[in-house]
């Protein structure tokens, strides 16, 4: 087992390294540097020159990425280059907490709920559950994300007349059940956005696994159907179902955009976009690595269930 | 007295439910009963709703099949009347089941004892600890090596052989009154075979238990049934006590049945035709191995020091167990597995021991046959493409003159020319098998390497397929490297036999030769293991199979 596992890991530091170049190259090929950028319409030959030493901009590229680095595994992120004097980690600081706090909520909700829903799913295929089920997913998948975010205010802040339709406030010295009623329109929204997928997901895996023969010769043993689907089949299925969690769960830290915007509050996603406007890319760099991190590190957590459930990688002959 | 009728089916038809709502009649008014202690085979080739019947026995039915007249009484009680939960309460308990393949019916992912111990556990009949103590006396019983400790092992942790005998242990750990035995030794090697038929009478016998045993094999019927049931389409064509209908069958489908068991032809030497006094293949010293640098140093060396000759138009039969390296050594010579020793030749030209370094022109002499012609045919593909692709790549064929010779190789194998657009799934197994075959003929090679072609076919198929295979050897002259683990097949067909056991050639020599003493204690262990279609052959075959085993264990390798 130890084997695979180093080799996982070495295999996500790698792809780790290689977004890192791809980012690195990608954010130089914009034009303009640091320099004139923070210099703006004040430039000139001299100060600009001056400013590109300061920085190392005159460097080769490859030493550039080189110190790039080397700053940024210590935790060095730089300054902004648009907003001042604001270091890239103050800058993050403010917003991590919150796509923190809304994606683990998320997470702690919305999976196990979806991925039950997925098993009851494949224990009565073709029943009436099952089908309301299935055209509920569906649905919910074909829907873009503000349109379900829209129903959602729709139902709960106007039909049932409870909280705001943006989040307002602050989050300081709020425990659980306050963080959630604070961001239960996004929590709600992004838990019916995976929902769909997870679901359907799950079920489709149990499904399959069902059709094998052991659970033909499980059901020929007399076994319980509780118990042919959550101890036969479902741990044979574990590997597949980690796997869409990981996916959606790096999707609700990265890509929800249009939620943060549509509930009016910040996260790295919108921060993301702002850098992308203000041209600061050393502001992009690091959200990218940290977005790439972050996906990595779930798909290892998914990579890692998969050989814990799987007897013939955990114990090889 | 007569004895207590532990299973009756009386006019139990089953149909299939197709797609748009009709029904097909699977099996049609069949009627046997099964008393206390006996054994009751169902005989017949695929399709002939042999398991479909023996299914019934624990009151399931296939997806898309259902009982639609007669009934099935388990101790006078109707299993067609029980709900779900009250079938759940005689499956594993009254009524145990053993599927063909263990590997597939093992849960991967849960230990052996679990498995072997859960249904009796869940049906309250045994406590936990009283089932493991059960379970272990069982696999002492079965001959399980380390019977206190395998069931802590998962199931790819032991061997096929094993897992087959841990399924039994499966099934008669709820000391059921019923055992439905669904091939449960086809898969297997001989050598196994005769270790697992040998376990189940002996348990069958010792526990008073009835049983129906579901096979193709009429060999394997008359060393263990009572009884015999012969199905054919569903209908019952012959049925009686096993002595009965094996000296005398009555139907003539029996007798076409009885007709496919290749008996061990006796020794003696064969007229030498067709073959030439060149070598097309001349293999020298070849060793090669599995993990690590395959080309210099593998972890795992399966094949050592191996030396053949394969005559032009000669058939080469290459006998042996799973695990005996004959696979490896057809994985070698088509360059699948490069060799990391030795040379092999082909029309006296040195072959590069990898595949991607033999120019097409050499290429196109070898060619494989799979056993699966499930998986080694495209299932997307028409029958006119999976044979036309051949000739494009090999010989530069395309359009009409394509079609022309697609057809003529369909002649070739027997096969009607209207399948020319028809699919893999259109067509049977035994024809899909043709294809495959046809498929590696299309490219007019000097050697087929045929890989237990006919082993997942049943036994009038594949005596049909053999038969096939030797008029295509007459009339085109084509060598063959036949593997195969069923030393009847082998010795039917080929002119010389190699045997193999554990990676190097135990014996080599004509089918004569090999066949009449002295030979290889492993060749004799094997010869003695070919079951023979009488009554009582498994007992007079034990001592001569232990004779044959102590000598292999004595190290008496020449």
């Amino acid at each position: 087992m130890f084997p695979i596992l180093i080799k996982k890991i070495g295999a996500g530091l790698l792809t780790t390294l290689g977004v890192s170049i791809v980012i690195f190259i990608g954010t130089n090929l914009l034009p303009g540097d640091a320099a004139q950028i923070r210099l703006g319409q004040a430039s000139t030959e001299d100060s600009l020159k001056a400013l590109r030493e300061e920085l190392g901009l005159n460097l080769p590229l490859y030493q550039q990425y080189f110190r790039w680095l080397f700053n940024f595994v210590q935790g060095d992120f730089g300054t902004s280059l648009a907003s001042g004097n604001v270091t890239i980690a103050q800058l993050i600081s403010d917003r991590y907490e919150n796509t923190l706090i809304v994606s683990s909520l998320t997470a702690m909700i919305g999976v196990p709920i979806s991925v039950g829903l997925g098993i009851i799913a494949a224990m009565f295929p073709g029943t009436l559950y099952d089908r309301i089920l299935t055209l509920g997913s569906v649905t919910l998948v074909a829907a873009p994300e503000f349109f379900t975010a829209t129903l959602m205010v729709l139902f709960v802040v106007f039909f049932l007349g409870i909280g705001n339709a943006v989040v307002v406030g602050s989050i300081e010295d709020k425990n659980l059940v306050e963080l959630i009623t604070h961001f239960i329109l996004p929590i709600t929204t992004l838990c019916l956005v995976i929902a769909a997928q997870l679901i359907r997901m799950t079920r489709a895996a149990v499904l399959n696994v069902m059709s094998s023969p052991y659970i033909e010769m499980a059901i020929l043993k007399g076994i319980p159907r509780r118990r042919v689907v959550m101890r036969h089949a479902l741990l044979n299925a574990i590997g597949p179902i980690v796997n869409v969690i990981a996916i959606n769960l790096a999707y609700v830290v990265t890509g929800v955009i249009v939620i943060e915007v549509y509930f009016g509050y910040s996260g790295l996603a919108t921060l993301i976009v702002q850098g992308v406007q203000t041209r600061d890319y050393i502001l992009i760099q690091t959200l990218g690595m940290i977005f790439c991190a972050t996906y990595v590190i779930l798909m290892l957590i998914a990579d890692l269930s998969s050989i814990l459930s799987n007897p013939r990688l955990r114990h090889p002959k | 007295m007569e004895k207590k009728v532990v299973f009756e089916a009386s006019n139990l038809c089953i149909n299939a439910v197709r797609d748009d709502g009709s029904e097909l009649p699977i099996v049609k008014e069949v009627n046997f009963q099964v008393r206390e202690g006996e054994v009751v085979a169902l005989i017949g080739e695929s399709g002939s709703g042999k398991t479909t019947i023996a299914l019934s026995a624990l009151g399931y039915c296939k997806p898309g099949l259902k009982i639609s007249g007669g009934s099935t009484l388990l101790f006078d009680q109707d299993l067609s009347a029980m709900n779900i939960e009250e079938l759940r309460q005689i499956r594993g308990e009254k009524v145990a089941y053993l599927a063909q393949s263990a590997i597939a019916t093992f849960n991967p992912a849960l230990k052996i004892n679990e498995q072997v111990t859960e249904s009796a556990v869940i049906h309250g009949s045994k406590t936990q600890p009283e089932a493991d103590s059960f379970a272990k006396g069982l696999y002492g019983a079965l001959d399980l090596p380390d019977p206190d400790n395998i069931g802590t092992r998962y199931p790819h942790q032991v061997s096929g052989g094993q897992l087959q005998r841990l399924m039994a242990a499966m099934a008669l750990c709820g000391e059921p009154s019923l055992l439905v035995l669904d091939e449960p030794t086809t898969a297997l090697d001989v050598t196994t075979q005769i270790e697992v038929l040998k376990a189940f009478k002996k348990v069958i016998r010792e526990r008073g238990a009835a049983a129906i045993y579901v096979t193709h094999d009429l060999a394997v019927v008359a060393q263990i049934a009572d009884r015999i049931v012969v199905l054919y389409n569903g209908d019952v064509q012959e049925k009686g006590s096993a002595k009965a209908v094996i000296s005398e069958p009555r139907h003539p489908y029996t007798r076409r049945l009885m007709q496919a068991v290749r008996p061990l032809p006796a020794a003696g030497e064969k007229a030498k035709e067709n073959i030439l006094p060149d070598n097309v293949i001349e293999i020298n010293g070849v060793s090669a191995g599995y993990g690590g640098d395959v080309m210099s140093n593998p972890k795992e060396v399966i094949l050592k020091d191996i030396n053949l000759q394969l005559a032009r138009g000669e058939v080469l039969g290459i006998i042996g167990e799973s695990g005996s390296g004959k696979s490896t050594l057809a994985r070698v010579i088509a360059g699948l597995l490069p060799s990391f020793e030795g040379d092999i030749l082909l029309d006296n030209q040195k072959l590069q021991p990898r595949l991607e370094d033999r120019p097409r022109s050499e290429l196109r002499k070898i060619q494989f046959v799979y056993q699966m012609a499930d998986t080694a045919i495209n299932p997307k593909q028409t029958i006119g493409n999976i044979l036309g692709r051949p000739l494009e790549f090999y010989l530069d064929m395309y359009g009409s003159k394509r079609k022309d010779r697609v057809l003529e190789l369909l002649e070739m194998v027997e096969l009607p020319k209207e399948f020319y657009t028809r699919f893999p799934h259109e067509l049977s197994g035994g024809q899909k098998q043709r294809i495959n075959l046809a498929r590696a003929l299309a490219a007019e090679p000097e050697v087929l390497l045929c890989d237990e072609v006919t082993s997942a076919l049943d036994s009038i198929v594949g005596a049909n397929v053999i038969e096939l295979l030797r008029g295509l050897r007459k009339n085109l002259g084509v060598s063959f490297v036949f593997i195969s683990h069923d030393l009847s097949t082998v010795s039917a067909f080929a002119d010389t036999i190699a045997v193999m056991y554990k990676g190097i050639i135990a014996e080599t020599g004509t089918v004569h030769k090999v066949l009449s003493p002295p030979s290889h204690p492993y060749t004799d262990l094997l010869i003695s293991s070919v079951p023979e279609l009488r009554v009582g052959w498994l007992e007079e075959a034990d001592k001569n199979i232990q004779e044959a085993k102590n000598k292999l264990e004595q190290g008496n390798l020449t």
